[in-house]
């Protein structure tokens, strides 16, 4: 066999090569094929882990996302919430810039609308307020994604890791704004704030809670997908994000670019905070972002920044969270369990992704393998 | 059209997941959705979980009548569990941490016909919601009984001259009123043998966190602290103490909520410990019969809420005998914990103390507790608010 291998060539096994295109109808099939197989892995390790019935535990699945009309809207919260944050993600990454800052971003938007809310309740009518909130959200996260930026431009820091340790500032002055606004003293949360006057709460619109969240994060996504395809600074950022030669070459600002996207980016982080204060929790703590800056990453990629796409896979992942938290409960497993499905799942979509980019060619064989 | 295709392929694949659904059907009667911060592998929380099991079984209630949510943190969280137990048909929820609290209040207040039961909470009668409780056994009482049992090793440890500062420290939580009202009574309980004894406090700001429980324990053994209790949730405390009693050291510890022999055995003396399940037992029986459940309950040894675990080895002699008296003595109310003749705050005793002191946000600041010389804990309202600072404790941190 080694003999024959070295007299045949010195051809590997298994060869991958870039795709140069593939039809869309192809892609969807691998799509397709991917998520089949994720759902028969799961089906296979639920029912040896578990011996449940893995189409009774998919029903739950569904019945914890869609089950009753309260949990839809806040179904329909969640994912506006990580389609937000992936909308504010999608020009940074398109620039090729790592924001992995979003979580730090988020955050301090989440401060400043909890600050308004306890500084400010009482003084300023609620729509003021709220119109403050926005804006002092906007403005907080716009500096705190800028700051790596600057660096980045100046004096070429590593954005990937700036972005991350300034994750870890931002939860270190949550703490801090937590313990500064305990109440009551020493419990070490903040609770609900202005729970009796609702001062700087997203009042509901149509009788619905979470209304003004959908409109707000709408709005976002329509004008970055324009943003990002139809204005100069879209295509500048795309041509940054390409060659930052060709954008010297072409006369692009490529220092401004990066400051400007970054501010931009982070500005829609902290809008995210906003909501998430101000629309959902009405509290702030260090589990404000919940790791949904680091979610949304996954959300940007697999749309390829395409903010439309990216409302489908901001809803596939909500679905799959809170589907697992039902069977979590519905079956008495434990939480891990869920994550479980969700990570398989997860990777099975990630694994599609690269058969389309890719082709697989075993030795010998002249068709192609893989899909 | 090739976008819009991949849309359409994403949300075939949305689609995909959500096909095999059936509609559920909400069940029928009393049903009971139950919030914990952590799980059972925290003292704290199994003791709840003991106490909803003990509950259920004594007023009948199935366990698919039951619906568990682990593992839920102090946050918006508890008001979308709240909310989604809500959505579930339960009719009766209970979260056991403190913190759940305002977000319980806040579900409480958008669904008039569930009852929320915020367990160790103090807001409920200030909120005038008549769906939202609080509940708290008399801790202070076997916090007391514990102090009693850490006494009498003190004085043993004292009279064969192997300690001679009666120095005692304390692992705290968070420097509220729970947790003040309940060193204080640990440390009167203490007081009630060796009058001279002194204790310092160390908060590790969280409910459970092993290593900082650990942490603050051998930094008040490397003080000279010859007993450690505790008022956080983990095992931390009596470990460290275990290690540091087999490393030579003249030091044992007394726990809280659950029988710290298992990983102190030479070390604990005993832990001081709610049985919630008369609570439980109450609240449930209540809701079966579709009677309202009280808004502040409050009980104590009287009834079988509060108790210590078994006394350990190390214990001194006699102090079984003198916990069974001072046992005695509290059920039938000839003992009150904080006799305000037996504390003072700077050399002068204590005669009058605003009990329901909030933020100064809510209306109804007012209460006095203390009557003919005696501060009454927890019968203005169920949670605890003794939150005098008295002689003889330093807080640390």
């Amino acid at each position: 066999m080694s003999k024959k291998h070295e007299v045949a060539s010195r051809e590997p096994l298994i060869r991958m090569s870039k795709r140069d295109g593939i039809p869309t109808w192809k892609s969807i099939g691998v799509r397709l094929i991917g998520l089949a197989l994720a759902l028969i892995v799961c089906a296979v390790i639920i029912y040896s882990l578990t011996k449940l019935n893995p189409l009774k535990v998919y029903a739950a699945m569904f019945k914890g996302t869609f089950g009753t009309n309260k949990r839809v809207w806040v179904t329909i919260r969640d994912i506006v919430m990580l389609l937000c944050i992936a909308v504010g993600l999608a020009p940074a990454f398109k620039m090729r810039f790592w924001n992995i800052g979003a979580e730090g971003q988020i955050l301090v938007g989440g401060i400043a609308a909890a600050a308004c809310m306890i500084y400010l309740g009482k003084s300023l009518p609620s729509f003021a307020l709220i119109v403050v909130m926005f804006f002092g959200s906007m403005v907080a996260g716009g500096i705190w994604g800028t700051i790596p930026a600057v660096f980045k431009a100046r004096w070429n820091a590593n954005e990937t890791l700036f972005t991350l340790m300034m994750n870890y500032v931002a939860i270190q002055l949550t703490s801090f704004f937590v313990a500064k606004w305990e109440n009551p003293f020493g419990s070490n949360t903040v609770g609900v704030i202005n729970q009796m006057t609702k001062a700087g709460w997203f009042p509901p619109v149509f009788g619905q809670m979470y209304t003004l969240n959908v409109i707000i994060v709408a709005v976002l996504t329509v004008a970055m997908f324009l943003y990002l395809r139809y204005s100069k600074h879209g295509y500048e950022i795309a041509v940054v994000g390409e060659s930052e030669n060709t954008a010297r070459y072409a006369a692009i600002n490529v220092k401004t670019v990066i400051k400007r996207t970054m501010a931009v980016s982070g500005a829609i982080c902290g809008i995210a905070g906003f909501i998430a204060v101000a629309g959902a929790s009405h509290t702030i703590s260090t589990s404000t972002a919940g790791g949904r800056g680091f979610t949304a990453i996954i959300v940007a990629w697999l749309a390829k920044f395409n903010t439309f796409t990216m409302i489908a896979i901001s809803a596939l992942i909500v679905f799959l969270e809170k589907g697992a938290i039902e069977i979590a409960s519905q079956f008495d497993l434990n939480d891990f369990v869920s994550e479980m499905i969700t990570g398989i799942i997860l990777f099975f979509i990630l694994g599609s992704e690269f058969f389309i980019n890719y082709k697989i060619r075993f030795r010998g064989g002249k068709k192609e393998a893989g899909k | 059209m090739k976008k819009f295709i991949a849309i359409l392929a994403v949300l075939t694949m949305v689609f995909a997941l959500v096909a095999c659904a059936a509609p559920a059907s909400e069940a029928k009667g009393v049903k009971i959705g139950v919030i914990l911060v952590h799980d059972e592998n925290t003292g704290y929380d199994a003791a709840h979980i003991e106490g909803i099991k003990a509950g259920a079984a004594a007023a009948g209630i199935a366990d698919d009548q039951i619906i568990w949510k682990y593992n839920i943190s102090e946050d918006e969280k508890c008001y979308d569990t709240a909310i989604d137990l809500v959505e579930q048909g339960c009719t009766y929820i209970f979260s056991d941490s403190y913190g759940h609290q305002s977000h319980m209040q806040q579900a409480a207040s958008e669904n008039p016909e569930v009852v929320f039961v915020s367990m160790t909470g103090d807001q409920a009668a200030l909120s005038k919601l008549p769906n939202f409780k609080n509940a708290f056994t008399h801790t202070f009482e076997s916090r007391y009984v514990s102090g009693v049992v850490a006494g009498m090793k003190l004085k043993e440890l004292m009279d064969a001259g192997t300690v001679t500062d009666p120095y005692i420290g304390y692992v705290g939580a968070y420097p509220y009123a729970e947790v003040v009202s309940g060193y204080t009574a640990f440390f009167l309980g203490v007081q009630s043998i060796v009058p001279s004894a002194h204790m310092d406090v160390i908060y590790t700001n969280s409910w459970y966190d092993p290593t900082a429980e650990a942490e603050a324990a051998n930094a008040l053994i490397s003080k000279g602290c010859c007993i450690i209790s505790q008022h956080a949730d983990s095992t931390g405390a009596p470990s460290a103490v275990q290690t540091a009693l087999d490393a030579g050291k003249a030091v044992y510890c007394v726990g809280y909520n659950i029988d710290m022999l298992s990983v102190a055995p030479n070390a604990a003396l005993t832990s001081a410990q709610n049985n919630w399940g008369v609570y439980y037992t109450y609240a449930f029986k209540a809701a079966l019969a579709g009677e309202d459940i009280v808004t502040d309950w409050s009980e104590g040894y009287a009834t079988g809420a509060n108790m210590i675990s078994a006394l350990g080895k190390s214990c001194a002699a006699g102090t079984a005998e003198k916990v069974a008296e001072v046992e005695a003595a509290i059920k039938d109310g000839t003992l009150n914990i904080f006799d305000t003749a037996t504390f003072t705050v700077g050399g002068a005793p204590v005669t009058t103390y605003l009990a329901i002191d909030t933020d100064g946000d809510f209306a109804g600041d007012t209460g006095e507790a203390i009557e003919n010389g005696i501060f009454y804990e927890s019968k203005l309202r169920s949670a605890p608010y003794f939150g005098i600072r008295i002689d003889g404790i330093t807080e640390l941190s």
